[in-house]
């Protein structure tokens, strides 16, 4: 098979059916249990550092 | 150490820029490269006079956020805005008025020459610019960190300033790879390329030291457009200079696949230049000044990642009924109008972000122009895909409706929304404690809509108009209108159009005028309630 078919039949199938199940995967993790409560914190971040950097040790993870 | 190394590339530079004047094959070149060398040999002798002074001890410090850049940004923005409305507006007189086509500037001020100077002053000056200075903002305050790279960030600021003018420079002396959004030639975009790896690691280096474990959603934005913009600009532009003393380069792609690439590069510049880097603006702007968080963060990140997997592909819609084969642009027409779900959702995240605050709307004009902003992206992201359809592709393609389409995302959208952050970050960045004059503001956003009402309903008569004659046929089947005749019967539209490009360039006046008096006028915020505002949250 050329390459243009072979490409062709590459990105019609697995390439497809991979980039779709990564997506429905996204959806899935977004609505995970207790993604709530971390999102409604984390759609706090415009409001917290305004005027400066956090300080140096503040690096929680 | 670090001064000679720079003396040396710079002299280097220089020199080089001199042998491309002797040289020059042609004229954009020739004064392409004396710019060159004016810069470079300008900035040999300010890094020469530097050589052996006393360097400040630190500075950088990380417990400071890098908001000159940002300064210079806005200044940029606003200086840049105002000058592609001008150039808008100008050609737009040029198209009702052919007489302004000047005889004695015939092959540099002629529309030809000047369009693609306003496309490119508009979306790469003014949106550019606005895209850079936020994003900068924006991710030092949602990091909690400094900008990484110290004055790497500036040598964006300045390198892109220096694409600019090259880029305008050159259309008006016809150097042009006669790409649409994509016209500078071969060493432009190679020094474009080294600027936008330069402001990717700006980004992405202040990201990975950032003190906030969690990304948030507006870094995600500007990330995917930095990245994407950097893989389409390089695709798009695989050219090969004919010479190294010259301008010309020819495209390595050839016939359909040139066209395919061009228009995957098209429209996603739309899609992540225009649509995902502004998301980024309009996911911080608006919640900072409605004060309060975004309307659902889990429809954000569905957003996010709806848009970058659909936009990628909707690029075939430019070509139909063309070489393009027609199960490719059957494919470019289905993602597009896929694409109506994570517009609208991220219309809606951004508008029912006012739930519960919309009384701001009356007393803010600042977020009566970021919610009229967001009104204009659902609108040209529903009038978008509906154009993509083949059928009406086939009325709308090539006609006037394109252009009120484009600018009704442009003006609508982006204007607006870059409009309503200037407003947000000058009193800020300056430390005043508010804008000058409300009222003017307000003056803005009517002037602005008004200009866009105008222009978008007369493009939108005039395109229809134009399209229906075109396809006219007697009962013969002969075709009734001569092409010379639709350009008659779009004289009055036309005017329209331009008086409302001046209507949205006054509003830019005034809002120069006003972030100025700002600036100058505003008075302070007071040094004991900065202090009492610096507290820490936490």
């Amino acid at each position: 098979m050329e390459n243009y078919s072979l490409l062709r039949q590459f990105a019609d199938s697995w390439a497809l059916l991979a980039l779709f199940v990564f997506f429905i995967g996204v959806i899935a993790w977004v609505f995970r249990p207790g993604s709530t409560k971390t999102y409604r914190d984390v759609a706090d971040i415009p409001f917290r550092h305004d005027d400066k950097p956090a300080a140096q040790e503040a690096r929680q993870q | 150490m670090s001064n000679i190394i720079k003396l040396i590339v710079l002299g280097a530079i220089t020199l080089f820029a001199m042998m491309g004047i002797n040289f020059a094959r042609d004229l954009a070149y020739q004064v392409h490269a004396a710019l060159v060398m004016l810069i470079a040999g300008g900035l040999f002798i300010w890094t020469l006079r530097k050589v052996g002074e006393p360097v400040p001890a630190n500075p950088h410090p990380q417990d400071e956020y890098l908001d000159g850049v940002v300064r210079a940004g806005v200044i940029a923005t606003a200086g840049w805005g105002v000058v592609g409305f001008l150039a808008g507006t100008f050609i737009a007189f040029q198209l009702a008025f052919p007489v302004l086509n000047f005889e004695w500037a015939q092959g540099f001020l002629n529309f030809g020459r000047l369009r693609p100077l306003h496309t490119s002053a508009v979306i790469f000056a003014f949106g550019g610019n606005a895209l850079i200075a936020s994003s900068f903002y924006v991710v030092q305050r949602t990091s909690a960190a400094r900008l990484w790279g110290g004055n790497l960030a500036w040598f964006v600021f300045w390198g892109y300033q220096i694409v600019i003018v090259l880029a305008a420079t050159g259309y008006l002396l016809g150097s042009t790879h006669a790409k649409e959004y994509a016209e500078p030639e071969w060493y432009v975009d190679w020094w474009l390329t080294i600027v936008w790896l330069a402001y990717l690691a700006v980004f992405l280096g202040t990201i990975i030291k950032r003190k906030e474990p969690h990304i948030y959603v507006a870094n995600w934005f500007y990330l995917s457009f930095i990245v994407t913009v950097a893989m389409l600009h390089v695709f798009n532009n695989l050219a090969i200079p004919v010479s190294i003393w010259g301008s010309k380069s020819v495209q390595v792609f050839s016939g359909v696949q040139d066209a395919m690439t061009q228009w995957w590069y098209g429209h996603n510049a739309v899609g992540f230049f225009l649509t995902a880097g502004f998301l980024g603006m309009m996911y911080y702007f608006v919640p900072k000044q409605a004060e309060r968080p975004v309307f659902s963060y889990k429809l954000s990140i569905i957003h996010f990642w709806a848009l970058i997997f659909l936009y990628i592909w909707a690029g075939p819609h430019h070509l139909h009924y063309t070489a393009l084969p027609d199960w490719a642009s059957t494919l470019g027409m289905v993602f597009s109008i896929i694409l109506w779900m994570p517009s609208w959702g991220g219309m809606i995240n951004g508008l029912m972000t006012l739930s519960g605050a919309w009384d701001k709307l009356r007393t803010d004009p600042i977020i009566r122009m970021m919610v009229i902003a967001i009104g204009f992206y659902g609108m040209s992201t529903f009038e978008g895909p509906m154009m993509s359809i083949r059928a009406v592709n086939s009325l709308s393609h090539y006609t006037d409706w394109t252009i009120g389409h484009v600018h009704s995302g442009a003006l609508g959208w982006n204007g607006m929304i870059t409009f309503g952050a200037l407003y947000f970050l000058t009193p800020r960045l300056w430390n005043r404690e508010r804008l000058y004059s409300l009222s003017l503001v307000s003056w803005h956003f009517w002037l602005a809509t008004i200009g866009i009402v105008l222009y978008a309903a007369s493009m939108w008569v005039t395109g229809i108009m134009e399209g229906l004659m075109w396809r006219e046929v007697d009962a013969n089947g002969f075709l009734v209108n001569s092409f010379a005749d639709t350009v008659a019967a779009k004289f009055p539209m036309y005017v329209v159009r331009a008086l409302g490009g001046v209507l949205y360039v006054t509003g830019g006046v005034i809002m120069c005028y006003n972030l100025w008096m700002t600036v100058r006028r505003s008075p302070a915020v007071e040094a004991s309630a900065a202090a009492a505002h610096a507290t820490p949250a936490e």
